[in-house]
Formats: structure tokens, C-alpha cells, sequence
């Protein structure tokens, strides 16, 4: 690990401070970001330690919706009573994603800033467009396996790896983000982050100085909730292609139909044509056909995972007939 | 002021570098060198300890983020003379084979067993809510961030069964 200097922020006004400089970075739960920096990915001058600033509490909101503090474990999360009653689909999602040990230390906040789990990306002596801009894609005709097939660019085939996310994407939550001067935004979860484009590097919309404080649940919408993902193996490793959905059926037609994807691209994937398709329709395997064929339209693949494009379609005819049986 | 650690009870300072993993503060400069170093980089449990209550791998944090924090390492949870349940059942059952992985094992699984016991769902777990019961399905699910390269787990899981239904 490169030598850098070790701050630690006691507010989120000296975090701000401390991460305003492009050689600073914020550590937290710290599994992702360590990882790359003793693989030297990440080389850091000032690591701030935000981990004691507070932002770690789960809240009910006044319209009944959930705020899920930064600084919240994944599992604090995922055992929270209303998280699991409310909004299974994101308790399942975070418990279907790494380990009990990796998930008591990762944060909200640095799950949805995880980097891709892309082997050019996180070994310094291939090439990667996202770590060294210009220097090429290895993945594009090289070892491609867990690589999108969505949304994809000539620079980057490189997926968002977590699965939090895509829950929280199907559910509609916002990002809430501070600025360093004391202002504040909010970014839905489904514009949180980007598409490699021409700027790979650049995976969410979060600006120099800027720290997410919390995510936000909208009200509960019940519904038959499903994270469906699939894998390598049956526990501990990443979505070769994962379907989150929130799904409501009354007098046997679909009356909500929100789905988002992992695995298939460099963000959560959503499209809103294929709730639309569905939504007044009775479920038939037509019907879902006809979903996977909006979802997967301009899916291309790259040899090795050309594969994802009929499991994407095999899991969402999974998810939907699934959900039909609960609502029967 | 000075920031400090309690391992196994004891006070300690913490170290000066930065860059020092817990996983290196604990063996390199405490000598405790139960917490064992396999991958180093959060994917096999060998280095995982408990922290404040909850397990960990120490190897994917800096030592300097735990001022104030309570660790307990293989040492902490019992001795060859007064072995705790689960290091006793690991030799009853023969959970290991060369033992590198068998620390880590035994604090994960120790943490574990009072995750189940706070019914904390598992990936493996068919509802969220409820009670959580310790089955061979929800042990291996909940114990796969320990990897055992002798393949010993059939006797893992076996040991930590017997100490599941003995405290239930």
C-alpha cells in the first residue's frame, strides 16, 4: 500500500473539508477501498476517515418512507424490522450479496460507490480506459465473463457489481447528498450512476466534495417482493445477472410491474417500457417474452458472457411467473 | 490524547503507520498470531475477528479506525486448559485438517451463532421475520465467507451443529 496520511473527520462539515481535493478519498467501511489500494488501484494522498461522523441511523420519514443513514451497515439494514417487512426486496438483495463479515462493515454509502469488479480494472498491469484513461479496454476481446451486455461503449464493458443497489432502484429510492459549502441534493438511485460513455472513470454523479448522507425509501407499496440472482456459485460472489422486482397483480392483471437488473450493465438497469408493456396484462409466457425482448433489444455481447443475454431472459420469465404464483 | 484498542481485555496503544491493517497490528505488533493472513484481501476469513461484537475480517481494516473499539481474537475465546464450545467441538468433530483457516472459522461461527440467536435473516433463510433456526443450510450459507482449502466443512459444519443445538 502506497504511504498516505490518515485524517479522521468528526463532522460532516470536516469530511467535506477533507475530501475537497482530488488526492483525498473517504474511507468508511473501508472493504472496498483497501482492497484497491493495496492492489495499488487506488493511491490515495489523504484517506479521511468519515466512519464517526454520525449519519448511521435508519429513520421513518414523515410520509411514512425510510431513511437509511450513509453510515448504516448493510446489516443493520438488512435485519432493520421495517426493512424487512416493508422493503424485502432490499433486505434480500444486501443478504444475497458478499459476506456476514464484509456486510457488517460495508456502508450505504459505499455500496453504492463501489468500483467494478472488471480484472483489467483491479490488476495494474493490464490496461483499463476506467483506471487509466487511454490506455484501452482489455475486457473488450479478453476475459469478459462477468462483463455487460447493456449500455456498454467502445472505452468500457465493465459492470456495476453490487446488488443494494438494484433493489433500491426497483423501489424508487433517492440519493441524499451534501455538498462541501452546507448545500444538499437529492439524485433518484436510478440516475445515481453512469453509463462508461466516453468518460469510464466517471461511475456516479457525486462531484468533488460531495458525500452522500443517506438514502430514502418512499412509502411502502407493498406487493410481491423478488431479488432473484444468479451466480457461480450459491453463495459469496458476484450477479452474473440479477432481477429485483416489485410486482402487484389484482383481477389478474399487472397493476405494478417495477423491475431493475444487475449484472447486465455499468449501472442499475432499468427501462421503463417493460413495466409498461406489462402493466393491464394478463401474466402469459407471451407477455414476459415480449419483457425480455424490450429488455434485451440492443444487448450485445462480448464472446465470453454472450451467455447473460438468454439467462437475462430466462431469470426475468422467472421473476414475472414467480411473482404470478404469489399473487395467485 | 492517545487512541487505544482493548484486545482480549488488554489495553494497547494504537500503532503509528496508518497503513497498518488490524490484521498486522494484531500479529506484528501484539504477537498475537492466532489471527491468521490468507488472501489479505477479504475473500477467504481467515483473519476474521470480533469487533465490538460483531465479526470482521481484520485484514480490510486500518487499525487506526478502531480507537476505543473491543477486539476479541482466538486467543480471547478460550485457552488449550479451557477451551469455549465451539474450539472444543472443532476438535471433537475434527473440523480442520492443516488448521491455518481454523481461527477465523471458530470466531466467524462464534459471531454467528448470536447472529441466529438476534434473528438475523441469511440469504438461505426462507422468511425474513421470525425465528431463525441454526440448519446445516443457514450454517453453511452464513459460514461462507471461511474457506477451508482442506475441504474440511462437512466437520465444520458438524461442530458448529452440535454447539448450535447444545446453547438452543
Amino acid at each position: 500500500m502506497r504511504p498516505f496520511s490518515y485524517s479522521r473527520a468528526r463532522t460532516l462539515g470536516d469530511a467535506a473539508q477533507l475530501t475537497h481535493d482530488d488526492t483525498a478519498l473517504a474511507i468508511a467501511g473501508g472493504t472496498n477501498l483497501l482492497d484497491l489500494m493495496k492492489l495499488q488501484v487506488e493511491t490515495p494522498e489523504t484517506l479521511a476517515d468519515i466512519s464517526r461522523i454520525g449519519f448511521g441511523g435508519i429513520e421513518d420519514t414523515d410520509d411514512g418512507g425510510l431513511s437509511i443513514g450513509a453510515l448504516a451497515s448493510n446489516t443493520e439494514t438488512a435485519v432493520h424490522p421495517r426493512v424487512r417487512s416493508d422493503y424485502p426486496v432490499l433486505a434480500r438483495a444486501i443478504l444475497a450479496g458478499a459476506t456476514q463479515q464484509l456486510r457488517n462493515k460495508a456502508t450505504t454509502g459505499g455500496n453504492l460507490c463501489q468500483r467494478t469488479r472488471c480484472f483489467y480494472f483491479t490488476n495494474i498491469d493490464q490496461p483499463c480506459n476506467k483506471r487509466e484513461p487511454g490506455s484501452g479496454c482489455g475486457a473488450i476481446d479478453g476475459i469478459a465473463k462477468l462483463h455487460a451486455v447493456l449500455g456498454t461503449s467502445d472505452q468500457c464493458i465493465a459492470t456495476y457489481p453490487g446488488d443494494m443497489a438494484v433493489a433500491l432502484s426497483a423501489l424508487d429510492a433517492q440519493v441524499e447528498i451534501a455538498k462541501s459549502g452546507g448545500d444538499t441534493r437529492t439524485v433518484p438511485v436510478r440516475d445515481f450512476h453512469c453509463l462508461p460513455g466516453d468518460t469510464p472513470w466517471r461511475e456516479n454523479v457525486l462531484e468533488e466534495g460531495e458525500l452522500i448522507t443517506a438514502v430514502t425509501l418512499p412509502a411502502p407499496v407493498g406487493g410481491t417482493q423478488i431479488y432473484r440472482k444468479v451466480r457461480e456459485r450459491s453463495s459469496y460472489a458476484f450477479a452474473l445477472v440479477s432481477v429485483a422486482a416489485v410486482v402487484e397483480i389484482e383481477d389478474g392483471k399487472f397493476t405494478r410491474a417495477d423491475l431493475a437488473f444487475g449484472g447486465l450493465a455499468h449501472k442499475p438497469w432499468q427501462d421503463p417500457r417493460i413495466g409498461e408493456a406489462l402493466m393491464g396484462k394478463v401474466p402469459s409466457d407471451d407477455l414476459f417474452d415480449k419483457a425480455a425482448d424490450i429488455l434485451l433489444e440492443d444487448a450485445r455481447g462480448f464472446g465470453e458472457n454472450d451467455f447473460k443475454i438468454p439467462l437475462a431472459r430466462r431469470t426475468l420469465h422467472a421473476v414475472l411467473q414467480n411473482a404470478t404464483e404469489a399473487a395467485a | 490524547m492517545t487512541d487505544t484498542i482493548s484486545v482480549n481485555g488488554q489495553q494497547h496503544t494504537l500503532p503509528s503507520d496508518p497503513r497498518t491493517s488490524l490484521l498486522d497490528f494484531l500479529r506484528h505488533d501484539l504477537g498475537l498470531t492466532g489471527t491468521k493472513k490468507g488472501c489479505d484481501h477479504g475473500q477467504c476469513g481467515a483473519c476474521t475477528v470480533i469487533v465490538n461484537g460483531i465479526r470482521i475480517n481484520s485484514c480490510l481494516t486500518l487499525a487506526a479506525m478502531h480507537d476505543g473499539d473491543e477486539v476479541t481474537t482466538i486467543e480471547g475465546l478460550g485457552t488449550p486448559d479451557n477451551p469455549s464450545a465451539l474450539q472444543k467441538a472443532f476438535l471433537e468433530h475434527d473440523g480442520f485438517q492443516c488448521g491455518y483457516c481454523t481461527p477465523g472459522q471458530i470466531c466467524s461461527a462464534t459471531a454467528m451463532l448470536q447472529e441466529i440467536a438476534n434473528n438475523w435473516p441469511s440469504d438461505a433463510s426462507e422468511s425474513l421475520e421470525g425465528e431463525m433456526a441454526a440448519t446445516g443450510e443457514e450454517i453453511r450459507e452464513r459460514m461462507s465467507g471461511n474457506l477451508c482449502r482442506c475441504g474440511a466443512y462437512a466437520n465444520i459444519v458438524a461442530a458448529i451443529s452440535e454447539v448450535a443445538e447444545e446453547s438452543a
